[in-house]
């Protein structure tokens, strides 16, 4: 088997940094496989167009969207729906009617009843936890065939009553005698009625996650201007990549009683000039983060199918990537909550033995252009390396020209709990369109611990 | 100079970032307090006084901005200043309190005034506008200062804090103060902050108009925190002193509704008035006319808003120059000195820090100590005997964080991560990391005894062993000990997170360094530290108890405990003497008379302890019992004098003596026992010096901060005067009276001062 799977490495080139040093482990080396542990590989992975909140999903539950990745799963893979051990989501704000949305969406979706499903959480790396998830049932022997996704809805949300209100309705249904009722009735003020409404913010420091940027872009002194242009690089590469049909991952969505969906609809590349004349959106009047170089508020669902290697082979797939190491780090929630793509790069590049070097293909989220340019400063900064990260060097940055070529989460769009997978499949997808080797995939997230995952990819089964 | 080639240097660096038209001014060179470099057409003036952690407004400074701000007017290529401080966590302190001290007479003081005055009203009319970018303190002078500014932007950061504190010195603000701040945030507003002397947090600043523009602290990037959010509230002021001077942003503010209809009700005279009214009703309430200040203060602004802008300055600064000559500035001004130096370790820096304390007893001292300690970030081990006891110590230590939340000075979430640090267990579990053991047992000496030697077989060898007690000699729980030279005496006051007083105590044998790490653990508390030697008593308890025995004589002697209660207050002491009792508890009254009694015999007699005795034999404990003096309920705020009191005060009743029961004689009787304790203290070398004695009777006892402390009062209303009235009272109740020697020695040659 390890013949098999180690000796296309082609395009290798024979005397690389790495494979000097690592000579004596080539053979293992090249495909980042380790001894005694499964090899895990996507064989593909589709999402629904990711669409701005309150357009055409607006009126749809996370499940229903959630079901439309999944069907669209089903259908790109053809995989028969009895060998799926295990389904796995992703979500942050949840629906309470569906709280295991991967249980209810799976049901609708037309997988058996007989395949358990549960829903994970983790910020904006939910759907990258659903995936990590799988990737351990997988290695561990568990399971052989999951499933893993995410969804969003930000169309709508959650709004609850107040505790206070929330109180009395519950004591009410407790009370036995009308006197009970009445003088429980009699407790009711006005402000009871006052909504709770779910931020986008840390519960720990209460600073929503656009004013934390706005600080974090100003800590590194990333101006507005960088920020701009940045967000209108990430929208242009956008256009281009789905103009040229390169997001193959989205699958098309016929929305109960609207149009079919066939394509995202944030992407708006606009000139500097118009991006200028916003204002700030969180520190005003001063602040740097804007509408223009922030992610917007998503709609979407994505869905991918991760099996062991032997399974996919057996099963006669080919699989499109091999999902290799992975790091979740976590710091200061307060000051470096964004700042996780910095912290975990170099220790998961460790972790598999590659270099920043070896990587073809960069996917970070970008949450905003201040987050992601910040995160650069904080990758060549020296001061930075020794004073917060215990190193002696700095990280280094990755090249720009390697650096999320097709869009990311400012012009593509970012449903916190489905971009996991959605950064994976195009690092999947880029790597076999240019032919690279490596991929890295980077987020951060609320609460200050992002994720990474190191695609390895075999690029004998692209047929290419 | 070398501090200020490093500031040529910074703006040198700097230069290259953000500007190309650095120039340097020639004058640079030779100024120490003041600098400005020019970025773009925006002069920035950074004041760094040389030599000190905090920036203070001082001649030299005054002189230095003058020169700065004429050449910054006389530039043809400025068009906006911003004004900042080089220091981290200091904008303006404030006056420099040794500037005002130095001055001799009223018209030095006035003049001083006048020339801040003149100085501010050209920096109020600047034709180019002035920002004030404020990081940290910015106190009494320096808000003047940034309120004459045409722009105020500070950092929403926890050690920005503006207010006018002059009060609190027995002052008010001279340089413009009391006629800008009124017409900045309203008169009630603004006579709160004067007549309160608070510390307003920015994010509050901000919401009352004081400030225009807030900006977040900065987290690390590619420089420390501090100098990057000091450099990003410069950048931010920069682009705010070029929107004002190109009239892109306006200085006006949008007032709330509340605020416009405020603003317009103090423009009836008749509501006015009845503001004025109430405020000074309450200030005499309040003060019962024994600070000057306050009073001066309302009458300034009253005449600044009622006869126009120029009578109002005048005013200001006459009554400045008289109110920094009274006695009672004198005295606050002597505090304020002496809590600079007992904020000090004296012993220099300890050579292990304490990071793991462990406390015993979670009374309501033990849980009062670990409170002030989890919040510092110590690791904090609770240990009691009972559960329940245990329970209901942990229970203060959270209800102390939760009403902190609830005052929104601390998140939820750090209350939840202060509370963390506290463990609270029954066992000596985990007593072998500890640095610091401090215990709040019952004060009884065997139980001490058994305590320490139970703690010294759990604890590591450097471990300091610290006992909480207000009277037990520490020599004697230090007895017992393997180690003597690791055991001290800590006395904290209760509410421990109230009261700002701890008293350590050395023994003979207690080390250096066993010292240097209970003060340095005290100011990690937040404490104002004073060291005394051992002794009964110590200093405070010593003081307190003789008076204390003329109290209960006087009660004896016939006069109600709320008669007693207000006399004591409109003598200046924060609690009236019977309520003291009853907070501080009957039983603990009881045993330091007795301990105290046995050790000092006569010296401390007057009282009869019986009435004590049989106080604690009928369970009238004080507050923590529901009834002493007074009866307390839950939630009811009315005491009423508990009536079963009367027939043991009638079975103890002595007769008054007449020539000294007048109400005058009653509080000088107090009072002057008080004080030749204190003196006696200092004569026997318990005290190290007078300040130290001082602070600990304000602080700690609540003896009047308007007389300054005891050593204080001595030097301001002469030593003669006071020994008089001792004699005077010595003849007719006897020795506790006698004058000791030193105070004899200050009355016999009156040049002799405690403070020279």
């Amino acid at each position: 088997m390890t013949t098999i799977l180690t000796c296309p490495f082609k395009k290798l080139p024979t005397t690389s940094k790495w494979a000097l040093r690592f000579a004596v482990q080539t053979k293992t080396k090249k495909t980042l496989a380790k001894p005694n542990i499964r090899n895990v590989v996507v064989v593909d992975g589709v999402r629904t167009p990711f669409l701005l909140s309150g357009t055409s999903y607006k009126d749809l539950m996370p499940h229903d969207l959630a079901r439309a990745a999944l069907t669209g799963l089903l259908h790109r893979t053809s995989v028969p729906k009895e060998v799926v051990d295990y389904i796995i989501f992703g979500t942050v704000i949840q629906e309470v009617k569906t709280s295991n949305v991967a249980r209810e969406a799976a049901l609708g979706a037309g997988f058996s009843d007989k395949t358990p499903a549960h829903t994970v959480t983790m910020a904006c790396i939910s759907a990258n936890q659903a995936m990590t998830t799988g990737v351990g049932l997988i290695a561990s022997g568990q399971c052989d065939v999951i499933v893993a996704g995410g969804v969003e809805l930000m169309s709508d949300i959650p709004i609850r009553h107040s505790r206070k209100m929330r109180k009395l309705m519950l004591d009410l249904n407790k009370a036995k005698s009308m006197g009970q009722r009445l003088s429980l009735i009699s407790k009711f003020r006005l402000n009871f009625l006052a909504p709770e409404l779910p931020a986008v913010a840390e519960f720990s420091t209460s600073e929503t996650m656009g004013h934390s940027a706005d600080r974090l872009a100003a800590a590194f002194a990333v101006s507005r201007l960088e920020q701009d242009e940045y967000a209108l690089r990430s929208h242009s590469l956008a256009k281009k990549a789905q103009d040229e049909g390169l997001l193959s991952d989205v699958v098309p969505f016929r929305v109960p009683g609207k149009d079919t969906v066939t394509k995202d609809n944030g992407i708006r590349p606009s000139s500097l000039e118009q991006m200028a004349k916003l204002k700030p959106a969180f520190i005003k009047p001063y602040g740097t983060v804007t509408a223009a170089n922030s992610s917007f508020l998503t709609d979407g669902a994505s869905a991918m199918l991760i099996m062991a290697e032997e399974k996919a082979l057996a099963m006669g797939y080919k699989p499109k990537a091999y999902l290799r190491d992975f790091m979740y780090v976590s710091q200061d929630p307060k000051d470096q909550l964004l700042l996780g793509p910095t912290y975990a790069t170099p220790k998961v590049l460790e972790k598999a033995g590659l270099t920043m070097n070896d990587i073809d293909a960069f996917e970070f989220h970008e949450a905003f252009s201040g987050q992601i340019l910040a995160n650069f400063k904080a990758m060549d900064s020296d001061w930075f390396a020794e004073n917060y990260m215990g190193r002696k060097t700095k990280v280094g940055l990755p090249p720009l020209e390697k650096f999320n070529n097709w869009g990311g989460s400012l012009s593509l769009g970012h449903p916190f709990g489905a971009t996991g997978c959605r950064l994976v499949m195009a690092a999947a997808n880029r790597l076999r369109k240019e032919g690279g080797q490596y991929g890295l995939v980077a987020a951060c997230a609320a609460g200050g611990q992002p994720s990474m995952v190191v695609c390895a990819y075999n690029s004998s089964y692209s047929g290419g | 100079m070398k501090e200020k080639d490093l500031e040529n240097e910074r703006i040198g660096t700097e230069k290259g970032y953000i500007c190309r038209n650095f120039t340097g001014s020639s004058a640079l060179l030779t100024r120490t307090h003041i600098n400005y470099g020019v970025k773009g057409d925006v002069a920035v003036v950074r004041i760094n006084s040389p030599n000190s952690k905090v920036n203070t407004l001082s001649k030299e400074l005054h002189s230095e901005f003058t020169e700065v701000m004429n050449e910054i007017w006389a530039s043809d290529q400025i068009r906006s200043a911003v004004l900042i401080s080089s220091k981290p966590g200091c904008f303006i302190a404030g006056a420099d309190i040794n500037m005002l001290s130095a001055c001799k007479t009223l018209q030095e003081v006035t003049q001083l005034s006048q020339e801040a005055q003149r100085i501010l009203e050209k920096l109020e009319k600047s034709p180019k506008p002035v920002v004030a970018a404020i990081n940290g303190s910015c106190l009494g002078g320096g808000l003047e200062l940034a309120i004459s500014c045409q722009y105020r932007i500070a950092t929403k950061d926890r050690k920005t804090v503006l207010g006018v504190p002059e009060v609190l010195l027995g002052a008010l603000p001279g340089a413009g103060g009391t006629q800008r701040l009124p017409k900045m945030v309203g008169v009630p507003a603004a006579l709160d902050m004067m007549l309160t002397g608070r510390n307003i947090r920015a994010d509050r600043a901000k919401k009352m108009g004081l400030v225009d523009q807030l900006v977040e602290p900065l987290g690390p990037g590619l420089k420390p925190p501090e100098e990057r959010t000091m450099e990003y509230l410069e950048e931010v002021a920069i682009t705010f002193a070029k929107g004002l001077a190109d009239k892109k942003i306006s200085p006006k503010r949008n007032k709330g509704l509340v605020e416009k209809l405020t603003a317009y009700a103090m423009t009836i005279p008749f509501v006015r008035q009845q503001v004025y009214k109430k405020v000074e009703e309450k200030v005499r309430k309040q003060t019962k006319g024994l600070y000057p200040a306050p009073l001066k203060i309302i009458d300034v602004v009253k005449t600044g808003i009622e006869q126009g802008s120029d009578a109002g300055y005048l005013s200001e600064s006459q009554k400045f120059g008289e109110l920094v000559m009274t006695k009672e500035s004198k005295a606050l001004m002597g505090l304020y000195h002496g809590q600079v130096l007992c904020k000090k370790n004296k012993f220099g820096a300890p050579q292990k820090d304490v990071k793991h304390l462990a406390i015993l007893g979670a009374g309501l001292m033990g849980a009062g100590i670990a409170q002030v300690s989890v919040d510092k970030g110590l690791k904090t081990i609770l240990k009691d005997a009972t559960l329940t006891g245990l329970d209901r110590g942990q229970q203060q230590v959270f209800k102390g964080l939760n009403d902190k939340v609830k005052k929104k000075a601390l998140t939820s979430f750090e209350r939840d991560s202060i509370f963390s640090n506290l463990t609270g267990q029954l066992d000596y579990q985990g007593f072998e990391k500890a640095d610091m053991v401090i215990e709040a047992v019952f004060e009884d000496l065997s139980l001490k005894h058994r305590v320490l030697k139970e703690v010294e077989a759990v604890i590591p060898d450097h471990c300091i062993f610290a006992s909480n007690t207000s009277a037990l000699p520490i020599s004697e729980i230090a007895a017992v000990s393997k180690r003597p030279e690791k055991v001290i005496g800590m006395h904290y006051f209760s509410p421990v997170d109230k009261m700002q007083l701890l008293e350590i105590i050395t023994t003979e044998k207690t080390s250096r360094d066993t010292s240097a790490s209970a003060v340095a653990v005290g100011l990690k508390q937040g404490k104002v530290i004073i060291v005394v030697k051992d002794g009964p008593g110590f200093y405070t308890t010593r003081c307190l108890a003789p008076m204390m025995s003329e109290v209960i004589r006087i009660l004896q002697e016939g006069v109600d405990p709320k008669k007693l209660d207000s006399l004591t207050t409109s003598f200046g002491f924060p609690v009236g003497a019977a309520t003291l009792v009853d907070e501080v508890g009957v039983d603990v009254a009881k045993h330091v008379a007795e301990d105290l009694g046995k050790v000092f015999g006569e010296r401390f007699g007057g009282g009869n302890p019986e009435l004590l005795t049989q106080m604690v034999s009928k369970g009238f404990l004080g507050r923590k019992s529901g009834k002493g003096f007074y009866i307390y309920q839950e939630g009811v705020k009315r005491k009423d004098l508990n009536s079963d009191m009367d027939s043991i005060l009638a079975s103890l009743k002595l007769p008054p003596k007449s020539e000294v029961s007048s109400d005058e004689d009653i509080q000088f009787r107090l009072v002057t026992r008080f004080v030749n304790e204190a003196v006696m203290c200092l004569q026997e070398g318990i005290l190290a010096t007078p300040a130290e004695g001082d602070i600990g009777a304000v602080f700690g006892l609540g003896f009047p901060p308007c007389l300054g402390g005891p050593f204080r009062f001595v030097d301001l209303y002469g030593a003669q005067t006071i020994v008089d009235r001792l004699k005077k009272y010595e003849a007719a109740y006897g020795k506790q009276f006698t004058p000791c020697q030193l105070l004899a020695d200050h009355a016999n040659s009156p040049n002799k001062k405690f403070y020279q």
